[in-house]
């Protein structure tokens, strides 16, 4: 899997890196991906930053994906 | 035919109706969800009514919704389209921020993360106080009952513990009078003579009196330990009057306290109108706080809360069938494009989330509540993430939103865990007030409780 981050809605709450810590990273108003293709085994974090991102800025490309 | 601007874009269509004065104002004040769909239906995914002076063009669907809520900063203005909070935030009232800075603000501050851990035991305790009253049996009336617990919750959190402690029923009942002195003829004159903006300024002016009142006791018997002071402390510290705290204070607590409020009971009836659904959530529940010995109060933590699916898909449906904000609007400030329609400066644009939740292209059978469609793969509300709006979308969606969740799977935890409820009215007599902007719950909407005696 790819992270996809959209700097247009990211405004750097920094709830991505309460769950998934090391993956991501928050900045002042936005945040920085670290690990932009994470292991598999961390999918669950992963899967929890995108659905509390609060201004959902963040998306889960599959590797099957185009 | 349709009217083209100089540019070779087209001018938006004027929806049927609106004869009045004051164009569709007492349409927006008695149907405004009927007017917004005849917008769709007459004029497409972009369309326009009048409010007073105001020409309104309304966007629909998701590629218009999306234009809308990326929209830059500096060509939409917020707080120019809603006049009616201007007299209940204060007039001149100056504060040295901004809305949007001031919620942000309070983002990194009470609803940051490490925060929430400590605000999901804060607001169980508060529910437990309010329900100690209750006996095995009786009834309440949602609106009331709601709105009283979660000026509670949201103060407790927000503001502090200690200030939470000087707030009483007569409080929420200002809060209330200032939630329905949003009449839209505001629209056309927000001091205008009549009933609620009466009690609109009264209620405002005795909070006002309030606040100066917890000020004095604070300068009074200074907090001697940093560590016990709240908001309240640190501003009367700072020097502002009054008149400023209030506003302050009505601006944090406004957003989220009628929104909160109508979600728990909308949450509430559509589960007593599913009790199949409702069975679920009991035993998710029952499942998660199962260890309790009997007798005892369960535990109520952070963790719990992010563990209910079942409860968080019926928050989300009834968030979606009843949207607590049913029009988000801006001022055009510079010519605005969508879909190839222009939108002027000076003109106003909205969307609604009452109708973009349920468009029928993106959320198969609109209507009904399905809260399975929030699991995978369905996840409507990831995949339609322009239209499936309760919390706005963008840059500018709710800072509250997920205190607003994590509050509300508080608030059923500890009712659940407790209480069995029952309708006391016809299912479908339980429906909202449109006449204020400030959607709420028509009155009477009362339910009959039942202590749980397998528990």
């Amino acid at each position: 899997m790819r992270i996809e981050v959209d700097l247009d809605l990211c405004q750097g709450h920094g709830m991505c890196e309460m769950e998934a810590p090391g993956i991501f990273e928050a900045r002042r108003d936005h945040v920085e991906i670290l690990e932009p293709e994470p292991d598999e085994s961390r999918r669950a974090e992963v899967e929890a930053a995108v659905q509390y991102c609060p201004t959902q800025a963040l998306r889960i490309i599959e590797d099957d994906q185009p | 035919m349709t009217a083209t601007t100089e540019s070779g874009l087209k001018k938006p269509h004027r929806v049927s109706g609106g004869e009045a004065e004051h164009g569709h104002l007492d349409e927006l004040a008695t149907d405004p969800i009927s007017l917004f769909w005849r917008v769709r239906e007459e004029c497409g995914d972009v369309g326009m009514f009048q409010l007073a002076d105001r020409e309104v063009v309304l966007v629909s669907g998701a590629a218009a919704n999306e234009e809308f809520f990326r929209a830059p900063e500096e060509d939409l203005d917020q707080a120019a389209a809603y006049p009616f909070m201007t007299p209940v935030f204060g007039e001149g009232v100056v504060f040295d921020a901004s809305p949007e800075e001031r919620s942000k603000a309070i983002h990194n501050s009470a609803l940051k993360a490490t925060h929430m851990k400590q605000h999901a035991v804060t607001i169980p305790n508060e529910v437990e106080r309010i329900i100690a009253e209750w006996g095995d049996s009786g009834e309440i009336d949602l609106l009331d009952f709601f709105s009283e617990l979660t000026l509670y919750t949201s103060s407790s959190c927000l503001i502090g513990r200690k200030f939470r402690e000087q707030l009483s029923g007569r409080i929420a009942h200002l809060f209330h009078d200032l939630e329905k002195g949003t009449d839209p003829i505001a629209y056309v004159d927000y001091h205008a003579d009549i009933e609620s903006f009466r009690k609109r300024d009264e209620a405002r002016a005795e909070l006002v009196e309030f606040i100066q009142g917890v000020m004095n006791e604070r300068i009074a018997n200074p907090t001697e330990d940093k560590e016990d002071r709240d908001l309240m402390d640190v501003l009367v510290q700072v020097g502002f009057d009054a008149n400023t705290i209030t506003g302050m204070f009505i601006s944090m607590m406004f957003a989220g306290h009628h929104t909160t409020s109508g979600t728990a009971a909308w949450t509430l009836i559509e589960l007593l109108r599913n009790p199949d659904y409702m069975a679920r959530v009991y035993d998710e529940l029952d499942e998660i706080y199962g260890d309790t010995p009997p007798g005892q109060r369960p535990e109520y933590t952070f963790a719990h809360t992010r563990q209910m699916p079942q409860l968080e898909n019926a928050l989300k449906e009834a968030l979606r069938l009843h949207p607590p904000l049913i029009i988000l609007m801006r001022v055009v400030q510079k010519d605005f494009h969508v879909e190839g329609y222009e939108i002027s400066a000076g003109q106003s644009i909205a969307v609604s989330p009452a109708v973009s939740n349920r468009l029928p292209e993106d959320f198969p059978n609109p209507d009904a509540f399905d809260p399975d469609r929030y699991d995978k793969p369905r996840q409507e509300d990831l995949v339609n993430r322009w239209t499936w709006i309760p919390f706005g979308a963008g840059r500018h969606r709710c800072v509250g939103a997920q205190f607003a969740i994590m509050q509300l799977k508080a608030i059923f935890s500890v009712l659940f865990q407790n209480y069995e409820f029952e309708m006391l009215q016809p299912s479908e007599s339980y429906r909202n007030d449109h006449s204020k902007m400030v959607v709420q719950l028509q009155q009477p909407c009362r339910v009959a409780y039942r202590r749980r005696k397998d528990r």
